[in-house]
């Protein structure tokens, strides 16, 4: 089976300063696949040329069986991708803002209409369609940014710290409407912060300053560094001093 | 096509969903071009004249009753000394003053000639040249009828002389109103499109959505037309809107055809959006589009024609003016509605308009990266 993601030696440098350094990994199809580091270590760079928002500087990768550099409109049909900035229009409602997605991936009227219902039944929003996006809480607009993001059913769906600011809850949810998306087929690469979310993912790789510091399922990497957490793990490679 | 209705919908809906859009983009250019067309006028009127009579003879009050005659002239007080006279303009309470000296009526009768001086105040060098012309204008005429009075008292023959009249095609009254409402309307269109086209694009940078946009498979020019399409909408109503309220109150003639006023607005527009659309592709904030904006639009407002002939510019600048768009719209606007000019007559303007659309949208497309 052909994986969803490679990348080799991915290289990314903005002047001087080398944001992703050669990082060189596989996601597998039906992956749910960890991205973890600090903040600043890369992981939203790297992200952002998988996905065709940035071009890489060196290296190659192929996402979805597409070359990022020459086939980077190709990927943009197969992905989906929700960003750390919120990515939804504050100024619509929940019901404009499902139409206006649905209808730029080009689905047809009758399957915006289903999903639309569907979707809002399943967050259990069906009151709320009529509402500015604006005026709904922050978990329910990150699940809410979720579904859209993979409405059009992609291959791959992109999370760029999905869950950061929900409250414990709201994260357990957004994790279960992850592993439904998994289940289904869809392969997941996510990236956070949260060390107790890495032990949710099927493996993780931990980004430091720029490269791949570690990568493998989370059991196999304790294991590795002898630690009883994940964040013992992350702790480890960011602070080795200590 | 069916993508870019949804971000025309999509964009319509934001547009009217903000209760201060609507009356900014509406009401106040109809504001404004009420006001506008009120303040905007060249016609020199009150002009503030002192009077320094050092001969009170009958001739010298004749003339001076000239003066009062004329309606573009206040005389704000009299005084037998020039010094006077001169402190009362830097005072500011005169732009003017007229000195007749003394025996001014003498030497006329005796010598058949006299010599009156005009000291103006030339800070101001339009409100200057016509004041001046104007005070020209009344001795000309007071001349040329104590010469019949006296020719006759003589008896001598009246001396041939040429005579020049006038006639004002296309705004026969000459009406100022009339000739710069529809350039008005030409700048409120254009602070309209380029604004609300140059801030649109950037507001999704700002917001972040771009990036939302830039990972689906949409094609450049599907989101190009899908923000363009919305504007060219608005700003076309809002000069139907504009035109109506300048035959309503200024009883703006329409001479020409109509169609081809809107054929040339939409082209025009098709510009002035592209550029905001250029402009929003090349800042990452709403300042910055805001700061670039204005730039151009002053360069071009002042360089439109609209408040002064390109034809008494200094050639540099006249061959800049080829380059601004907006200076073609005020000439079809006054060339179609005042003086009925057809397609063939502004084949020339359609033309560069239709080129600079292409090339400037061209650019917009191109400069505008999904991927970076």
């Amino acid at each position: 089976m052909t994986p969803a993601i490679t990348a080799d030696k991915l290289t990314k440098k903005f002047g001087d300063f080398t944001a992703v350094n050669q990082i060189t990994f596989e996601v597998k199809k039906g992956e749910i696949f960890g991205f973890l580091g600090a903040n600043g270590a890369g992981k939203t760079t790297a992200m952002r040329m998988l996905n065709g928002l940035s071009r890489p500087t060196a290296g190659q990768a192929e996402v979805a069986g597409f070359n990022v550099y020459r086939q980077a409109e190709k990927i943009k049909r197969h992905i989906g991708y929700m960003s750390q900035k919120f990515s939804l229009y504050e100024d619509l409602t929940v019901r404009e803002n499902i139409r206006f997605y649905g209808g730029i991936y080009g689905l047809p009227g009758r399957e915006i209409r289903r999903q639309e219902k569907e979707l809002t039944a399943s967050l259990g929003m069906e009151g709320y369609s009529n509402t500015l996006v604006k005026a709904i809480p922050l978990g329910w607009k990150q699940k809410l940014s979720f579904s859209i993001a993979i409405m059009h059913r992609p291959e791959i769906v992109f999370l760029d710290e999905p869950t950061g600011g929900v409250d414990p809850i709201t994260r357990r949810q957004f994790w279960e409407m992850i592993y439904k998306a998994a289940s289904e087929g869809m392969t997941v690469f996510v990236t956070t912060h949260y060390m107790d979310e890495a032990e949710y993912c099927g493996r993780v790789s931990i980004m430091v300053d720029g490269h791949i510091a570690a990568l493998d399922t989370p059991r196999a990497l304790k294991e590795q560094f002898g630690a009883e957490s994940m964040n013992d793990v992350f702790l480890q490679l960011t602070r080795p001093n200590q | 096509m069916r993508t870019i209705l949804f971000i025309v919908r999509k964009e319509f809906l934001q547009i009217f969903r903000h209760k201060v859009m609507l009356p900014l983009i509406f009401l106040m250019p109809i504001i404004q071009l009420v006001i506008l067309a009120h303040a905007a006028d060249f016609e020199v009127k009150n002009i503030n004249l002192y009077i320094v009579d050092n001969d009170m003879s009958q001739a010298s009050q004749q003339l001076i009753g000239k003066f009062r005659a004329c309606r573009n002239f206040n005389i704000v007080g009299h005084s037998f000394s020039s010094r006077v006279a001169y402190d009362e303009i830097q005072r500011g309470n005169a732009d003017l003053f007229l000195e007749i000296p003394p025996h001014f009526q003498r030497d006329l009768l005796r010598k058949n000639k006299g010599s009156l001086q005009l000291s103006i105040n030339a800070i101001n060098g339009v409100q200057a040249g016509l004041a001046n012309a104007y005070a020209n204008a009344i001795i000309q005429d007071f001349n040329s009828q104590i010469r019949m009075e006296w020719a006759s008292l003589a008896a001598r023959p009246a001396l041939p002389g040429l005579s020049v009249t006038f006639s004002n095609w296309f705004n026969p009254e000459m009406n100022y109103k009339t000739f710069m409402v529809p350039g008005i309307l030409v700048l409120l269109v254009t602070l309209i499109g380029m604004f609300l086209s140059g801030m649109n694009i950037v507001k999704e940078k700002e917001i972040g959505t771009i990036e939302q946009i830039n990972v689906t498979p949409i094609r450049k020019y599907q989101f190009i037309i899908g923000k363009l399409l919305p504007f060219w909408i608005i700003a076309l109503v809002e000069l139907s809107i504009g035109l109506f309220v300048g035959w309503l109150i200024f009883d703006i003639p329409v001479v020409g055809s109509l169609w081809l006023v809107f054929g040339f607005a939409a082209i025009y527009l098709l510009v002035v959006l592209g550029l905001g659309l250029l402009v929003s592709t090349i800042t990452e904030t709403q300042q910055q589009a805001m700061f670039i904006s204005w730039f151009f639009l002053i360069i071009f407002i002042l360089m439109s024609g609209l408040f002064t002939p390109i034809e008494s510019m200094p050639p540099w600048a006249q061959s800049i003016t080829r380059f601004n768009p907006v200076a073609y719209f005020v000439e079809v606007m006054r060339m179609v509605l005042l003086k009925g000019s057809n397609l063939m007559d502004i084949r020339h303007h359609v033309i560069v308009m239709l080129t600079a659309a292409l090339a400037v949208n061209v650019l917009a497309v191109m400069n505008y990266r999904k991927t970076n």
